[in-house]
């Protein structure tokens, strides 16, 4: 059974036809009647350990555009809190018949681990600080869009700001950034950066401002209020001022420069300027193409033939 | 009772390795040498073996009482004898605590109630292990408890360890220490370094060990208290003790075989067989630790036998319980990865932790006559595979399944019992 569950993964040729895939899907969604039969008869189970309100809906809105049976499985009225192990849950729900399981869970590895109960596909809807695949997916697809960058991402200078070490959203990103063949440089304070970065494809700088005119896409990531509390910062006006951007840094982004922001944003905190006044800014295409993507996954790991041309 | 004999093997001792029969009666050794055995007597096949004396494990939790589902103090000394084990010492993290008479005398029972293995309970160094208040080091030494550890926690407050250490001095007994500034381990799951990164796990630094391990250094240098260092993990770790030892100091130390065997890229498939604390290190570690053992650096190989049941470690990482079984691998794990001499191995598993568990009297003895009949017979070629399902211990949580191994206990003699005759326990 094909999953998805780590860029890591993916080859870069995998990921390019993931995105050719997500052409299709977006096509497919800007009809009158955004439905193909493509999943008919699949049974699409999501189950959030964690909350999550934009990644469950997009799932679930791909995969009734690919005409998959889904059922969202809210962990906080089920029998998890009564005790059941995950393994019960999984096969339990995996009894009833489900050709894929998209999963979320606050810890690492989680989704792997789920693989061994199950004969159904794994997607993974973010796992701990590990992986965040799909986001990936979408980040990809966007500046693809963004920048007219169809094939590939070479020469393209991609800064990713924030809490890199508790960040799924960052591991996976770089992952995929890096297989297409940007230049990614890392910015945060070094309490915010993962102990070790061996064998990331990536740079770390601590200035952005220096950044800021050379970069094609600025990446940032929330920061969360937590954070203080185990000594990583001093306060979040102190990040605010060092790492957020203001109006000001805004102003020196390229013209043609993309702003990204996975969500949810704490404005004022990594966002000060009001993301709807940069040019640049498609974190609401961020969302959208977030549906075309996870569509192109659960019919790259369902599908079968070519039957995304008929209609539902 | 018929005289046992154990028969055309190496007898390998702290006084060196030469051929002989060993006649065994009432406990002890009766004869050595070339024996010229009778109808009535019971052999022991040593053939191509090497008989030692009986090994002692530094370290095993017996779960009893408190997690019975996961091993019992019989299963668990049934393990410890197919590991050529004669005694065990039981750490003290069971439910309740091992800091009273009563709970101590319980787990010496149940150990002589099994007849396996002597089980030799260690006390806790603070009520409850708790890390507030002194345990009654007094009246647990007066019931035979030697070593004392707070085993799963290390004791953070240094004032208290001071004491702890000051209190313990005229009793003649060790305190053990696991070594883990928890402030740093908050949270962590495996080593912190390159693989964590990339895995997205919390991560348990090397430097959280190496702290408590100087402190505790420095605290032997003023209170003059010998003190032992359980599982140590990081080549840091190995350096400052052997800094120590240079010094004169009275410190003694452990290592486990996952420590020398296994490094932390073994977790990259999440699965939490490999979680274990301290965790499971890097390359340059596992060298250190190695080199710790070969310059006698580090004293004693011990297990860290941590059985869980099956269900426990069917949880994602950061949930599931560290620890890993180890009785049963130990010494194939030492003749397959050690580059040292047998009689090294042999001495680090066996006359070694005999002298720190303060067991020397009975174990660990030159195979001579009038010795208690404590003995280990070992082919140390034989290559076997390690099946979880036919280990003896209740639980399965070995990291080596599949796992090909050199060296595997043939007999073991207990008290002058056979309670393991051709790899197969008998009680």
């Amino acid at each position: 059974m094909k999953h998805l569950l780590s860029i890591e993964d993916l080859s870069a040729d995998e990921i390019h036809h993931l995105l050719e895939l997500t052409d299709h899907m977006a096509e497919v969604s800007s009809r009158p009647i955004p439905k193909v039969p493509a999943l008919r008869g699949k049974n699409v189970v999501s189950l959030f350990f964690e909350d999550s309100t934009r990644t469950r809906t997009s799932f679930d809105t791909a995969a009734k555009r690919l005409s998959a049976d889904t059922m969202n499985f809210a962990v906080s009225s089920s029998s998890v809190n009564k005790g059941e192990s995950l393994r019960d849950t999984i096969e339990t729900i995996s009894a009833m018949g489900v050709d894929a399981f998209v999963i979320r869970h606050k810890s690492s590895g989680a989704p792997q681990m789920i693989t061994r109960w199950t004969n159904a596909a794994i997607v993974n809807a973010g796992d701990g600080w590990h992986q965040h695949p799909t986001q990936a997916l979408l980040d990809c697809y966007t500046i693809r869009t963004g920048l007219n960058r169809r094939d590939g991402f070479d020469g393209l200078h991609i800064a990713i700001v924030g809490d890199i070490k508790h960040s799924r959203v960052a591991r996976s990103d770089v992952q995929a950034f890096a297989a297409l063949g940007a230049s990614i440089t890392l910015v945060a304070p070094p309490t915010l950066l993962p102990p070790s970065l061996e064998g990331w494809p990536a740079d770390v700088s601590h200035d952005l401002d220096a950044l800021l005119p050379d970069l094609d896409v600025l990446y940032l990531l929330r920061v969360q209020r937590e954070r203080m509390d185990d000594a990583l910062l001093p306060s979040l006006h102190e990040y605010s001022a060092m790492y957020g951007l203001t109006a000001q840094r805004a102003a020196r982004l390229a013209p043609h420069a993309l702003l990204m922001h996975p969500g949810p944003m704490n404005r004022g905190v990594e966002m000060v300027v009001d993301p709807g006044e940069v040019p640049g800014s498609v974190i609401l295409n961020q969302v959208t193409n977030g549906v075309a993507v996870r569509m192109a996954v659960l019919f790259w790991l369902l599908g079968s033939g070519s039957d995304l041309k008929g209609e539902a | 009772m018929n005289r046992l004999v154990i028969t055309g093997g190496t007898l390998l001792d702290q006084h060196g390795e030469h051929p002989g029969d060993v006649a065994i009666e009432d406990g002890r050794i009766t004869a050595v040498g070339e024996i010229a055995t009778t109808g009535s007597d019971t052999l022991l096949d040593a053939a191509g073996c090497i008989v030692a004396p009986g090994f002692v494990d530094l370290h095993v939790h017996l779960r009893e009482p408190g997690k019975e589902e996961a091993e019992t103090i019989e299963t668990g000394s049934r393990a410890a004898a197919l590991g050529g084990f004669t005694a065990v010492v039981a750490m003290p993290n069971t439910d309740p605590a091992q800091d009273s008479v009563a709970v101590v005398e319980f787990v010496r029972a149940q150990g002589k109630r099994a007849g396996l293995c002597e089980v030799l309970p260690a006390g806790c160094i603070t009520i409850g292990r708790a890390g507030e208040r002194l345990a009654p080091f007094g009246e647990l030494s007066a019931a035979g408890v030697h070593l004392f550890t707070d085993d799963g926690s290390g004791v953070q407050d240094p004032q208290l360890m001071r004491s702890a250490l000051e209190y313990a001095g005229p009793l003649g007994i060790v305190l053990a220490q696991h070594c883990e500034v928890t402030s740093l381990t908050k949270g962590a799951v495996m080593h912190e370094g390159s693989c964590c990164s990339r895995l997205g796990l919390p991560g348990w630094p090397s430097i959280a060990e190496e702290l408590m391990v100087f402190r505790d250094i420095e605290l032997v240098r003023l209170t003059g208290v010998p003190m032992h260092f359980l599982h140590l993990s990081t080549a840091r770790s190995v350096q400052l003790v052997r800094q120590a030892k240079a010094e004169g100091l009275a410190i003694t130390a452990e290592a486990a075989p996952h420590h020398f065997t296994l490094t932390d890229e073994q977790l990259s498939g999440f699965d939490p067989l490999f979680k274990v604390n301290p965790p499971l290190r890097t390359r340059a570690d596992i060298d250190a630790i190695k080199a710790g053992l070969a310059d006698g650096t580090i004293d004693a190989i011990a297990t860290d036998h941590a059985p869980h049941a099956p269900h426990t470690k069917e949880a994602p990482l950061d949930q599931a319980p560290p620890g890993m079984l180890g009785l049963e691998t130990a010494l194939g794990l030492a003749i397959s990865e050690l580059d040292m001499p047998l009689a090294a191995i042999v001495a680090a598993l066996s006359w070694q932790p005999a002298a720190i568990a303060g067991v020397a009297d009975r174990h660990g003895r030159p195979i001579v006559v009038g010795e208690p009949a404590n003995l280990t017979v070992f082919d140390p070629a034989q290559e076997w595979t390690v099946v979880p399902a036919h280990l003896a211990s209740k639980s399965r949580n070995t990291p080596y399944a599949g796992r090909t191994l050199r060296g595997k206990v043939r007999h073991t003699v207990f008290g002058g019992v056979a309670v393991v005759v051709d790899s197969t326990a008998t009680r």
